[in-house]
């Protein structure tokens, strides 16, 4: 079933704040192998860090089963991050998501997502731009 | 240890980072999981990995992006990195064993920009086969 067209351009609402923390920049970085802030007490986070929190947001406005995205199907096609800074400890950022495109090629269902961080004072941060698709069976 | 970092009026085109290998295994990916809140059950679970039409458990593709990017970040460190990215042409399948699958990660200066900005063309393979289709990334260098 085609994707429902009426998606594209849609902006959502900014989630609630979240607040970044040295333990969780530790972790993330910990699990991508990066160590290196355990020896040189830089609280920035890594540069793809933005994902933990632009994700969970972007897969919440896929999810709605009015747009028609086979969720047990969705594969991670593309993504890119740009920064006006790096995110760091004590940075406490909101989500904005934009539906930018929703198309289909070949069999495969796709919608690409521009997000965009803000701390709570309005200062921009990053955007995000990710493709998520769901190929289809053949 | 920290390497001194590299100097913008040092690096030319052509100049290449050192290579990284990382290995990935099945908990590695429980672990980006966790960390990441990437909770998607074709990486931990065989059962939604079929049933997605994939062989097996593949890993998160913004796992290997997140490794691949350490070139980057160690080379330069995590403050210089303001643009990367790239498209997750090819699955990384991780299979059930102690060995797990092998990804290097190669990197070269490729342009230098203006304000002392350089952009890095990376190479990610795993198999020896490309896993991401032009991943990039751009710093800023002193």
């Amino acid at each position: 079933m085609p994707l429902n067209p009426a998606f594209a351009g849609r902006v959502y609402p900014a989630t609630a704040p979240y607040l970044v923390g040295r333990e969780k920049i530790r972790e993330f970085a910990a699990a991508i192998g990066d160590t290196s802030c355990d020896t040189d007490d830089d609280p920035a986070a890594p540069p793809t860090f933005a994902i933990a929190l632009t994700l969970r947001a972007e897969v919440e406005v896929v999810s709605d089963p009015e747009l028609g995205l086979d969720l047990t199907r969705l594969l991670h096609r593309e993504q890119r991050f740009e920064h006006r800074r790096p995110i760091t400890d004590g940075d406490e950022l909101t989500v904005t998501v934009t539906i930018s495109e929703v198309g289909r090629v070949g069999g495969t269902d796709m919608v690409t997502l521009t997000s965009e961080l803000h701390t709570v004072a309005g200062e921009h941060v990053c955007t995000t731009t990710s493709t998520l698709i769901a190929q289809g069976d053949d | 240890m920290t390497e001194p970092r590299p100097q913008y009026d040092a690096v030319t085109p052509g100049t290449a980072l050192p290579r990284l290998t990382h290995v990935i295994r099945r908990g590695d990916l429980v672990r980006y999981a966790g960390a990441s809140g990437d909770l998607n059950p074709i990486h931990w679970s065989e059962r939604a990995a079929t049933g997605a039409g994939l062989p097996t458990i593949i890993a998160h593709g913004m796992l290997t992006m997140g490794v691949a990017m350490r070139l980057v970040s160690d080379w330069a460190g995590r403050r210089a990195v303001l643009e990367c990215g790239g498209r997750f042409a090819r699955p990384v399948v991780v299979p059930d064993d102690e060995e797990g699958v092998e990804l290097v990660v190669d990197g070269v200066v490729a342009e230098k920009l203006d304000g002392s900005r350089v952009r890095i063309d990376l190479t990610v393979r795993c198999g020896g086969e490309k896993v991401l289709a032009r991943p990039r990334a751009v710093v800023t260098l002193n």
